[in-house]
This record gives structure tokens, C-alpha cells and sequence, in this order.
């Protein structure tokens, strides 16, 4: 299984499409290392700087319908290899969220007021996530404040994680 | 209770419920272009496994970028090239016979009613307007779909949309589907099915509903859906005639996918569009959707005519409606690409392509080019276009790229003034 757990990068807006995460002009690269300097190279997010913003960032917190438009799995390629396993969010486009699991990836929903109440919390400071998936939990820390939050992953989802992607659980089952 | 045309064809097409909600389904066609299958293709040959579950029914096609424009889209091409020589794939449609992949597949005969189809392009919820489920897929899906045949689904609840009434002159398909985004928001239908029901459908062309369906995903939508009927058997005719007796026999049989009539939804929504305008995108957003009258005047830089929303023989027509006998802006660029062979040789034959030489537009090779920003027309830092492809994302046409949506009509009105305009101005 994949680390689900450090620093974590908070990305305030609604509907980030696969095309801010992984532009097309680096659909032409065959490696997923490739990818690894142009991760949300053209977001609209005022004041975000790839270059400082991303640095040593394991977790992404977003807000609704994240990973929108184009099928790309180039998008979660692209967390992947700068070391972003977990992605968290109220709701994602089904295609990219497909994509996270299928990769061994967590792509984790929240409700709207949990995701809110994290945002208020702790967007504005350096925090930190630690993953206990075996009870469907994490917990983030800032400094002295701590939140442990809950989810839910469907069984599903969880065999594909654990099984390190949907080619190796279909391999065995088909 | 009755069931929905994609409840339908998941039932029938059921592999395993590997748990809760969760429906591996057996696959009809998996099609491959050269950007999201080439990653599935090494990562397949690294396990070992570089094999297909049934070459007939893998449909491959060289479209995003072609011409290859550097050496990377090359080897994207090769990779792809070398692949299908190996595994003796018979349907590839390579340089010279290419086209925009949701335009050539059905022309060429690939989508039936019923059919369950995945690709590794998010558009590929156009070919449910033949009646199919169609979606799209990330690379890893598209690897196990080239694998097993098979691919996981949420079992889909179905959103129903009953368009009544007439489109007004100069309004067309497209601004009915950026109408019903704007209605919908764009994750409205996530997970969801979107049906396109209702006398306005019933009138539709083959070429109309895939213009419709085409934009489903925009809402967020895994598939959108129209019934098969007599228009998509007389389509479908030269490629079944071989399987039924006759139309009728072939329309009996698959009208039994329809919905039936106590099937249940997730929402029900009736639309009257007697009153649609012709419709722009003004945001970075599909469904940021205004009248075309409400941003006349914005001035553009280049307009872009094709792709897999519009790029077929219709749109080309219509565009060449409002161009003939005029000239297109000097501060503008005029870039038109017929999505497919079969449409850039009967644009030529009814002197649709003079009509765009003579205003002034570049017409390119059939390919998506200039739609994802990739190559054939990429924008400049600041630069606006308006254009008949289906998204306006902050930089998809080219970094720092403003994007507007609209039919043909509207983009070919707006190339002759420079500025966004209603193309009934150009109406005889
Ligand atoms: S024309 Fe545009 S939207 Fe359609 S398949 Fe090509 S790149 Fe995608």
C-alpha cells in the first residue's frame, strides 16, 4: 500500500479541472516522472505558486466536484509522482476519482460543513495529516490544534487500495 | 418495477458485483487514441501482458495530434503503430484515414444499440446517441478494458430531460446542450445518466444527438442517452443489413432497450425551448452559459471550427451558410477542421471548403489539434477564441487562453465581424 499521510496542501475552490492539474501540452510525455514539475502548472487560484506552494506537500483538500473534465489519469499520475497520495474533497468528477483508486490512490469525500470546518480551522496555517485507514480516520495537526475526522471508503474502493490498483485486483478476479 | 435503457444494458451485461453498488459489466468496444492508450500499452507490456481480450473489438484511431508535431507525439504515434501491428488489431485508422475519434467511430459502424463501450476520453459519452452506454475512462480502466474486456461502474441512476417545442432559426443543437449544462451546473449529473428524451430529440439527426450527448460529461454526467428509432436505423443500415430482414425488424429489436414507462429516476426535467436563444460560455466554466446577444461585441482573435462536438457535415454547413459571399475579420484567424475524411470529402464536394478558403479560414486535416490547445492553433497568453469545441477551461486552448463556446453558426458570424455575434445578422 501507498504513505497516505504529511504536509498538507489546501486548494480553496470549487470545480479544478484536470486540465489546471495536468495541462495538455505534457500529455505527450510516456512516463508518469515526467510529470512531475508541471502539477498544477496553470491553476486560477489567486497567489498559488507551484514552485513554493507545493514543496514537501503529501495531502491535497479541496472543495466540490474536483478533478472535472478530461479523463487524464495524467492527473493523479501527476500527484503521484511529487509524493500527493491522498486527495480529499466534497465531491469529485467520477472519472478522476475512478482514476485515484484504480492507481491505489485515496480519493476521500467529506460533507460540505466537515470540509468547511476544515478549511476555517486550519487553510490558513501549516498543518499536517496522519492516515489511520484501517479505522477509516485521519487526523490533522497544526501546532496544538487537533482534529480527528472520520470516513467512509466502500469496500470496493478499499480492496482496490489495498490491493495497489484496479490491474492487479482484476488480474487476480478475472 | 420497469427499468431504465442503461439499467437495461447493465443487466444484460453483468459480470460481477464485486461488492455493494459496484458493476463490473463485459465490454462491446474499447476504443484507443494515441495520448491516454500508450501509458496502458507500456504498463501492459512491462507486466508481461501484452496481449487483447478480442482484437476485433478494439477500434483505434491516431487523432489528437496529427501530423505528429515534435518527436514526442511521434513515439506517441509509434508506440501505438507497433502495437496494434502486434496484436493484429484490423480497424486503425492512421494518417490520411483519420479522423476526430467520436466522429469516425460511428461513421465507420462501431456504436449499435445497447452496446457498452469505454475509451480512455472523457467525451466518449457521445456515442450514446445511438442508444449505447458509452464512457469515458481513465488509462488504467482502458488497460484492464484492453486486458478483459470488463470495467467497473457505479450501477447508474439515469437523470430524464423531455425537450418539447422548436428550435427558432439560428439556434441550434449546441445551444441547446450548453443551455441544459447551464441548467444543470457542471457536476448536476456526476454519476449519473443523462437521457435526452422528447419531440425535439425525435426530430434530431444522428449527427444533432451526438451533439448533445457529446456535452453530458460537462455536466459531469458518465453517459448521455437518446433511444434508437427509425434515424438511428437508417444510419445504422449500410453496417446491419446483414443482421435483419429489414428495418422494422432491426427497429423491433432494439426498441426493446427503451426505457420503459414506470422505470424509476434520480429527477425528472422538462424542458421548453421554444424560446432558446443561440448561447455563448462567458466564464472558464462549461456551464457559464449567457445569450449570445448578452456578449455581442466581445472581440476575439481567432475562431476555431471543428472537433468531436462539431465538426461533422452539418456544422460545416451551417457554418458555410453565414460565410458564403463574405470575408472573415483581418484581426481575426480562422481555423476549421473537418472532423473526418468521409466530412472533408463531401465538404469538398458541396463547396463547403471553397466557401471557408474563400472567407479567409485555414482548413486543416481532420484531428483535434487546436480543441485541447496540443497543436493546429494553440492561443497566445491573452488571447480569446471562439470556438464550436465543448470546453472553455482557463487555458485549454493554449496557456493563458480564453475560450467561448457556441454553435458554428454563431463562431462563423463572429469570424466575419470579429467580434461575438449572433449569426442571424448574416441571414439573407
Ligand atoms: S475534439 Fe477535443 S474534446 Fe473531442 S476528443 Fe478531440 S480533444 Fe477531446
Amino acid at each position: 500500500m501507498k504513505n497516505f499521510g504529511g504536509e498538507i496542501l489546501f486548494l480553496d475552490r470549487s470545480d479544478i479541472n484536470t486540465d489546471e492539474i495536468i495541462p495538455a501540452r505534457y500529455l505527450t510525455e510516456i512516463t508518469k516522472e515526467a510529470l512531475k514539475p508541471y502539477l498544477l502548472e496553470d491553476i486560477k487560484l489567486d497567489g498559488f505558486l507551484p514552485e513554493t506552494d507545493l514543496l514537501n506537500k503529501k495531502v491535497v483538500i479541496s472543495r466540490s466536484n474536483f478533478g472535472c473534465g478530461s479523463s487524464r489519469e495524467h492527473a493523479p499520475w501527476a500527484f503521484e509522482v511529487n509524493g500527493i497520495n491522498v486527495t480529499i474533497a466534497f465531491r469529485y468528477a467520477r472519472i478522476f476519482r475512478q482514476n485515484m483508486f484504480n492507481c491505489g490512490m485515496l480519493a476521500i469525500e467529506l460533507a460540505e460543513d466537515v470540509i468547511d470546518g476544515i478549511f476555517n480551522r486550519f487553510a490558513d496555517k501549516k498543518a499536517s495529516l496522519e492516515m489511520d485507514l484501517e479505522n477509516s480516520a485521519f487526523v490533522i495537526t497544526s501546532g496544538s490544534e487537533v482534529q480527528k475526522i472520520e470516513f467512509s471508503v466502500s469496500e470496493f474502493d478499499y480492496d482496490l487500495v489495498k490491493s495497489g490498483g484496479w490491474v492487479n485486483f482484476a488480474d487476480k478476479r478475472y | 418495477m420497469g427499468k431504465t435503457i442503461v439499467e437495461k444494458i447493465f443487466d444484460s451485461h453483468l459480470k460481477d458485483n464485486p461488492s455493494g453498488n459496484i458493476n463490473v459489466i463485459s465490454l462491446d468496444a474499447v476504443f484507443c487514441h494515441e495520448i491516454t492508450t500508450p501509458v496502458a500499452i507500456n504498463d501492459l507490456v512491462m507486466r508481461g501482458k501484452d496481449r487483447v481480450f478480442d482484437s476485433a473489438k478494439i477500434k483505434v484511431v491516431i487523432d489528437h495530434v496529427t501530423p505528429a508535431k515534435d518527436s514526442k507525439t511521434a513515439m506517441q504515434g509509434k508506440i501505438l503503430r507497433d502495437w496494434v501491428k502486434r496484436n493484429k488489431i484490423p480497424d486503425f485508422f492512421d494518417i490520411g484515414r483519420n479522423g476526430v475519434c467520436h466522429a469516425i467511430f460511428p461513421e465507420k459502424g462501431f456504436v449499435r444499440p445497447g452496446y457498452t463501450i469505454i475509451m480512455g476520453d472523457s467525451h466518449t459519452c457521445t456515442h450514446g446517441a445511438f442508444g449505447a452506454f458509452a464512457a469515458g475512462v481513465g488509462t488504467t480502466d482502458l488497460e484492464v478494458g484492453i486486458l478483459k474486456g470488463v470495467c467497473a461502474f457505479i450501477y447508474p441512476e439515469s437523470i430524464k430531460i423531455n425537450i418539447t417545442g422548436k428550435l427558432k432559426e439560428g439556434v441550434f443543437a449546441k445551444d441547446l446542450i450548453l443551455h441544459i449544462i447551464s441548467l444543470l451546473g457542471v457536476d448536476g449529473a456526476t454519476n449519473k445518466v443523462v437521457e435526452f428524451v422528447g419531440t425535439v430529440v425525435d426530430r434530431m439527426s444522428m449527427e444533432e444527438r451526438m451533439t448533445l450527448c457529446n456535452m453530458s460529461v460537462e455536466a459531469g454526467a458518465t453517459c448521455g442517452i437518446c433511444y434508437p428509432d427509425e434515424v438511428t436505423v437508417d444510419y445504422l443500415w449500410e453496417f446491419i443489413k446483414d443482421e435483419f430482414v429489414s428495418k422494422d425488424a432491426a427497429l423491433t429489436e432494439y426498441k426493446k432497450i427503451i426505457s420503459d414507462d414506470d422505470a424509476s429516476y434520480f429527477k425528472k426535467i422538462d424542458i421548453n425551448i421554444d424560446d432558446l436563444e443561440p448561447m455563448v460560455t462567458y466564464g472558464f466554466k462549461p456551464d457559464e452559459v449567457k445569450a449570445v446577444g448578452m456578449l455581442a461585441g466581445e472581440k476575439i482573435d481567432q475562431v476555431y471550427i471543428g472537433s468531436c462536438t462539431n465538426g461533422r457535415i452539418e456544422d460545416l454547413r451551417e457554418a458555410a451558410k453565414v460565410l458564403s459571399g463574405n470575408k472573415i475579420s483581418d484581426s481575426v484567424r480562422g481555423i476549421v477542421s473537418p472532423a473526418t475524411p468521409k466530412v472533408f470529402n463531401m465538404a469538398l464536394e458541396e463547396g463547403i471548403i471553397k466557401t471557408f478558403l474563400d472567407a479567409g479560414f485555414c482548413v486543416t486535416n481532420p484531428t483535434c489539434g487546436a480543441c485541447l490547445g496540443m497543436s493546429n492553433g494553440v492561443l497566445a497568453d491573452g488571447e480569446v477564441c471562439a470556438s464550436t469545441t465543448n470546453r472553455n477551461f482557463n487555458g485549454r486552448m493554449g496557456r493563458g487562453g480564453m475560450v467561448h463556446l457556441m454553435s458554428p453558426a454563431t463562431a462563423a458570424a463572429s469570424a466575419i465581424s470579429g467580434f461575438i455575434t449572433n449569426s442571424n445578422l448574416y441571414k439573407g
